[in-house]
């Protein structure tokens, strides 16, 4: 009972706390363009703000459209129910493991892309055939990776593969140098961001993301935007659970779920950090160039594969 | 022994080798002439490492002299020769594949999969803690030759010619821990002899056919006229 009081915070905590990091991520990237930049809190003003106004539909939207949304929205909070965010061993972690979580991934990003080309402009086809372009390449490397660390910890299980890794003494597997490195040019290009697609345009031939979503008003618009915010935020816990678990609470006390809640929080502000480093020192890469830079994540999982079975296996 | 009984340092060892795989296939990949000599120099850096950190963890002292061998060598002097070549031959462009980049990526999983085969046996023989990178070391020795039968120019060729040169390195210091100190020194003093060759080979070609494609290489002179 305890177990599932606690998830149900866990979920909120993480539906509350995913604007405060793309704000954050905002925020450092403004400074470190010299620009003043709006406070990290801004998300929230929007997202109220969207709430508020009224919905726009275009004539010719189909349900489809309407009910995107919900869906979009309500599968990223239910992906992100699964992956531990400060304590493991919670009861939604036995949900689903890592490959359903990839699959919920995908049935949210299938309705993003029926949404973007149902009303018929030729932004969204255009956004939607770029975002499946994009994700059947990125798919098949994140599969890759997360079967290559579901071969070292012998489980697919993201609760019990942080344990594992949790209870061993520190090692250094080469086939999780390449899996993060792997699954990092694989979140980037999921989430949208710079090298791939620049979340901070809109009405710009090259978007991907926003070309999908320009049709949404209200709060339609605001929930797609705040599961694509919640969709930054998973894959920030996802990359923590499994290459950085130090601190994540393993017992339901006060203390330990104090740590895990700071050691998370720390752990974001840094990877935000990163993040707004590496979105200002990089250019939006070329349409046509995501393929190989896709290819090299897929390369690297493989190679984190084939360096597990080499190496780690006598 | 299972790999997590290994000590932190020999992860490491491991590690690197990984990487220095990865590096190969960075040169695979690379489509620059001066982005492939830093990469090429690069793989030379994490041997350099990685014989440090064998002859440290194994007491083999003499194995820093090859390491020091490699640094002068193959991070130093080839890589600023071959960007002094490329500066003065003026061919900076894009190098020139034969096959599409996917194929050769995919062909180059291949070879690392085919050197794992053949090195399932020799690993038995021994029992080093570096024995299961024998099959990186092969699979490098391979990449580079599949890079210089990729290639069409010859500054690309001659970096996968010196990048199986490290395979062949890396093979001896992990299986053996390095090789009698002559052969040592004879196979160094042969890279620098190759690599200043290889220079006035490349003058000699385009003074020949008037380009470093050895595609052209092919054809007679007196046939297509």
């Amino acid at each position: 009972m305890n177990g599932w009081i606690l998830a149900i915070v866990q979920t909120s905590l993480l539906l509350l706390c995913a604007p405060l990091l793309t704000g954050w991520v905002k925020w450092i990237k403004c400074k470190l363009q010299s620009r003043q930049g709006a406070p990290p809190w801004q998300p929230y003003r929007d997202l109220f703000k969207l709430f508020k106004k009224e919905v726009v539909l275009a004539e010719s939207a189909s349900p489809i459209f309407r009910v995107a949304p919900y869906i979009v929205f309500g599968v990223t909070v239910l992906a992100g129910s699964v992956v531990p965010m400060f304590a493991i061993g919670l009861p939604t972690a036995a949900i689903a493991d890592v490959i359903v979580l990839v699959g919920f991934f995908a049935l949210g990003r299938f309705f993003l892309a029926l949404a973007g080309m149902d009303v018929g402009t030729a932004f969204g086809g255009m956004g939607s055939s770029r975002e499946m372009t994009i994700s059947s390449l990125a798919e098949p490397a994140m599969l890759m990776a997360v079967f290559t660390l579901a071969m070292t910890v012998h489980s697919t299980n993201l609760a019990s593969m942080t344990r594992y890794l949790l209870e061993q003494p520190l090692q250094l597997y080469p086939s999780f140098v390449f899996s993060a490195m792997g699954l990092l040019l694989v979140a980037v290009a999921e989430t949208g961001r710079i090298p791939i697609d620049n979340p901070a345009t809109h009405l710009e031939l090259t978007m991907v993301h926003e070309a999908m979503i320009l049709e949404y008003t209200g709060r339609h618009l605001a929930l797609m935007e705040w599961g694509a915010m919640l969709k930054l935020m998973i894959y920030g816990m996802l990359l923590g659970d499994i290459f950085f678990p130090w601190g994540i609470a393993d017992s339901f006390a006060p203390l330990p779920l104090l740590i895990g809640f700071l050691s998370l929080f720390l752990k974001l502000f840094l990877l935000g950090l990163s993040l707004a480093i590496m979105e200002t020192g990089l250019a939006k890469m070329r349409f046509f160039r995501v393929p190989q830079y896709l290819g090299l994540a897929f390369i690297l999982c493989l190679l984190g594969m084939l360096s597990h079975v080499i190496l780690e296996i006598n | 022994m299972s790999y997590a009984q290994l000590s932190l340092m020999e992860q490491l060892i491991l590690t690197l080798s990984a990487m220095i795989l990865l590096t190969s296939f960075l040169l695979l990949a690379q489509s620059r002439i001066i982005s492939l000599i830093n990469t090429f120099a690069s793989q030379g850096f994490l041997l350099f490492l990685g014989t440090c950190l064998i002859a440290q963890s194994s007491g083999r002292y003499h194995l820093y002299i090859s390491a020091g061998m490699t640094l002068a060598l193959k991070v130093f002097f080839v890589p600023w020769l071959l960007r002094r070549l490329v500066r003065r031959l003026d061919i900076r462009r894009d190098v020139e594949n034969v096959g599409g980049p996917s194929m050769i990526m995919i062909a180059g999983g291949a070879l690392v999969l085919f050197s794992y085969y053949v090195a399932l046996p020799i690993r038995e023989l021994s029992d080093l803690a570096t024995r299961n990178t024998i099959a990186i070391s092969l699979a490098v020795i391979l990449l580079g030759m599949l890079m210089m039968i990729t290639r069409r120019k010859a500054v690309a060729q001659v970096v996968g010619f010196m990048s199986m040169e490290n395979g062949l390195f890396f093979a001896a210091v992990v299986s053996t821990y390095g090789m009698p100190m002559v052969v040592e020194l004879g196979i160094a003093f042969d890279v620098l002899v190759a690599a200043v060759l290889f220079g006035i080979f490349f003058f000699q070609i385009r003074a020949g056919i008037g380009s470093l494609d050895v595609d052209h290489l092919n054809r007679l002179h007196e046939v297509d006229r």
